[in-house]
């Protein structure tokens, strides 16, 4: 045993390698990502661990490999649980043999997320055991005790860390690692198949379970009640981390419920805990899940108790919580005066929003995009990746973005109401595997008249560099087929594809122009590796001969090139050599530099 | 004894290093440590920020406002960003070097550093400014500009724990690659002092 600073996801992963867990599947999503990889890269050797196309595959072979007793994990970000609700919906009811831990990240603020959505209301829709982690100490038991109770119930487990558990760093106390759990093997038994019969009796089943489920919550460690006093406060996940650090610098003892399991809700411990209370203060980020479990106590046993929150007023459903803000809420709701610090004013400041990294090869394919389109009406629909940064002035090549493989289906649908303006999708090479292929397919049954623009940039770069089906590498570190983007798109049965190298602006834009101008679905691939794979050469300079047209500050957005002191300079330590500035100087005052 | 300390820069600039060497120090040095930091989208090229707890189990990961002991900047405008979490006591290393914002790139309107520079010498009690990224570059690589920064804070006293806590801590948490190269940006740091 030792100690060491260690990332929420990093503790998640050490506790289920210590609960012995088999199988890993996921799909990266901030902020779950890193739990997957620490547990390839502390693999002891035995835990098959994968990357799968999406989060309904990743559900799914991972609920294969608890149907065969293994303990295994599958993990998402909260809108991957959408992707993978259908195969979830049905598995509450048939239930697993091993241990399986659903662990679902949700993102409020939200940091790098389309919504701000609450992974609890699938627990509830469900009718899955929901555990959410107070801190990542805490994170490491807590999942442990998840593939226990999974197994105990025989139903698969929600486990939801929060962007402030995932992403921060806590003092822990690294255990051995317990020996491997050994799953007994699939047994045939018509459990397995899911006929109406068989759900009729496994809802009844699944109802019943509620009710045990909670009672076994009651008598958890993770839900515990503190402090005495006539008002009350109930907090859960980092909320709890919140209300803790406000009560001890308030220097205050109330009445303190925990809730590390949300769902279903551990009815008896609350019914302890408002006992002799006359008003409670509830403190959960998001939605009001835990709120409306005491309102639901209150009328079914018609207490008399105050419930306040975000029904009342109380508290917002929308964005992070705070110190700041919890300990505004504790103060009045304990009547204390206390003053709130406000951020300084401070003098103007440049805002600075995140932007396609300097170097990035798909910001010459967007380039060459919109210049081959130039004077004509178009609309680009983009997708989720890093190139939605793309959206970014003066780009400016992303009107719309929904989810992961809608820019492909949101632009036919856009086609078939304007047929005669031209209708670009971009996507990525990982979103491509995701869920990019159905709507090539569409568009080719259905003849629409599209361009899709596929930017492959050899990796999943928006998470961190995940490799997936078009790298021919897995987790497991061995190498496997390369699945060959365009042998994809042609079995689609797309008849007009081009290959570019968008680093070559010539190349790239005759593509554009080729296969916009053909009438159906049409494909440009866009081959250049991510910056992040790459070294730096081929350095950039400005020579004298710059007249100060600006056309490459003007156009491209490069965060490598600014003028200072009148003068457009490129910033050695950010240029990767990528020529676009120096192709598009009309000038001839740009090139390669001597490092 | 509870110690915060917030780090404010660009992505890539290298701050969750920073803060993870920071926290592991702090443990080597005995006390408990949480952090928290910025991952995803605001990596590329956006705000970060990373907030480092030291000495007390039941604080939540981040720093409220007023509070901070210690301010690390790696470029003007964001530690003008984050000043508000620092204490009236409070100290702070900022790195002088600019980073210009593609907006204001495209603006045109010029990033004026000596207003931003005003506003922390107002709002911190002692500070140090440095061009951090002159001394990275003497130590081989603009990429140490953290370590630079690290040194600048140990030497200067504003930590609470040793320089050579940290010094031990960069050997150890440090890919071998890069262990010399930021030895030197540490040392280079701190005889800034």
């Amino acid at each position: 045993m030792y100690k060491k600073v260690i990332m929420g996801n990093e503790a998640i992963a050490l506790g289920a390698i210590k609960a012995g867990v088999n199988f890993v599947s996921g799909y990266p999503g901030t902020p779950s990502t890193e739990v997957l990889e620490s547990i390839a890269e502390n693999n002891p050797g035995e835990i098959y661990v994968e990357w799968s196309v999406n989060e309904k595959v990743a559900l799914e072979v991972a609920a294969g490999a608890a149907y065969a007793g293994a303990r295994s994990l599958v993990t998402m970000k909260q809108v991957g649980l959408n992707v993978a609700s259908d195969p979830l919906m049905s598995l509450s009811y048939i239930g697993i043999k091993g241990g399986m831990v659903v662990l679902v990240a949700d993102d409020p603020g939200p940091f790098s997320s389309q919504t701000e959505q609450d992974t609890r209301h699938f627990a509830r829709f469900s009718n899955l055991p929901v555990f959410d982690p107070s801190s990542p100490e805490e994170a490491f038991e807590m999942i442990q005790s998840a593939f226990e109770h999974s197994e105990q119930v025989g139903l698969p487990v929600f486990f939801r860390p929060t962007t402030r558990i995932c992403h921060s760093c806590s003092t822990l106390e690294i255990p051995e690692l317990s020996e491997r759990h050994k799953p007994e093997g699939f047994v045939k038994d018509p459990r397995w198949v899911i006929f109406p019969s068989l759900s009729y009796r496994k809802h009844v089943q699944l109802e019943e379970l509620q009710t045990k489920i909670s009672d076994i919550f009651s008598d958890f460690p993770y839900n515990k009640l503190t402090g005495s006093g006539n008002k009350g406060i109930a907090a859960s996940g980092i909320a709890y981390a919140y209300v803790k650090d406000v009560l001890t610098s308030l220097d205050k003892d109330i009445k303190l419920m925990k809730i590390g399991t949300p769902y279903p809700f551990p009815k008896k411990l609350g019914i302890e805990f408002i006992d002799g209370l006359d008003e409670i203060l509830i403190f959960e980020e998001l939605d009001p899940v835990i709120e409306e479990s005491f309102l639901e106590l209150k009328a079914l046993n018609e207490y008399k108790i105050g419930v306040l929150g975000k029904k009342t007023g109380h508290l917002p459903y929308a964005g992070e919580y705070s110190y700041e803000l919890v300990k505004g809420a504790v103060s009045k709701f304990l009547g204390i005066d206390t003053e709130v610090k406000k951020p300084l004013p401070t003098p103007e400041l440049p805002v600075r929003p995140p932007v396609l990294c300097a170097g990035c090869p798909h910001r010459a394919s967007f380039y060459a995009v919109k210049t081959a389109l130039k004077n004509q009406k178009a609309v680009f629909s983009g997708d989720i990746g890093c190139y939605t940064l793309g959206n970014a002035k003066p780009l400016d090549m992303v009107d719309t973005c929904l989810c992961m493989g809608a820019g492909i289906t949101i632009a036919q649908g856009l086609q078939r109401i304007e047929p005669d303006v031209k209708h670009i999708a971009f996507i990525g090479d990982s979103t491509f595997f995701h869920t990019g292929i159905p709507g090539i397919i569409n568009a080719v049954y259905n003849n629409t008249d599209i361009t899709v623009v596929i930017l492959d940039n050899s990796t999943t770069a928006m998470t961190g560099n995940q490799p997936h089906p078009g790298t021919g590498k897995t987790m497991m570190k061995n190498i496997s087929e390369k699945i060959d983007i365009y042998s994809m798109v042609k079995a689609c049965g797309v008849k007009q594809i081009s290959k570019a190298n968008p680093l070559n602006q010539k190349e790239a834009v005759d593509a554009v122009k080729e296969n916009i101008s053909y009438n159906g679905p049409s494909v440009v691939i866009f081959e250049a590796p991510c910056i992040a794979l790459q070294k730096q050469t081929n350095i950039q300079a400005v020579n004298e001969s710059c007249n100060l047209c600006k056309k490459c500050i003007r156009e491209i957005g490069c965060p490598g090139m600014s003028i200072i002191e009148g003068k457009v300079v490129i910033e050695q330590s950010l240029c990767y050599g990528c020529t676009l500035c120096s192709q598009i100087c009309s000038a001839d005052a740009i090139g390669g530099a001597e490092k | 004894m509870k110690f915060d300390i917030l780090i404010a820069g660009v992505g890539g600039q290298g701050t969750v290093l920073a803060s993870r060497l920071l926290a592991a120090s702090a443990i080597k040095a005995g006390y408990f440590a949480r952090t928290s930091e910025t991952i995803g989208m605001a990596q590329r090229g956006g705000c970060v920020v990373s907030h480092v707890r030291i000495g007390d189990e039941n604080l939540s990961p981040v720093i409220p406002f007023g509070e901070a002991d210690l301010l690390i900047g790696f470029e003007p405008a964001e530690a003008a960003r984050s000043i508000a979490r620092l204490s009236p006591e409070g100290k702070c290393v900022v790195n002088t070097r600019i980073i210009k914002p593609v907006t204001a790139s495209l603006n045109t309107v010029s990033y004026e550093v000596e207003p931003i520079l005003e506003f922390i010498n107002k709002n911190s009690s002692h500070r140090i400014l440095v061009d951090g990224y002159d001394l990275a570059q003497k130590s081989g690589s603009v990429k140490a500009l953290n370590t630079v920064l690290l040194g600048v804070a140990a030497a200067a006293g504003f930590l609470p724990f040793s320089k050579e806590d940290l010094l031990n801590t960069i050997g150890e948490n440090v890919s071998p690659k890069y262990v010399e190269l930021n030895e030197k940006a540490f040392n280079i740091g701190a005889s800034f002092v």
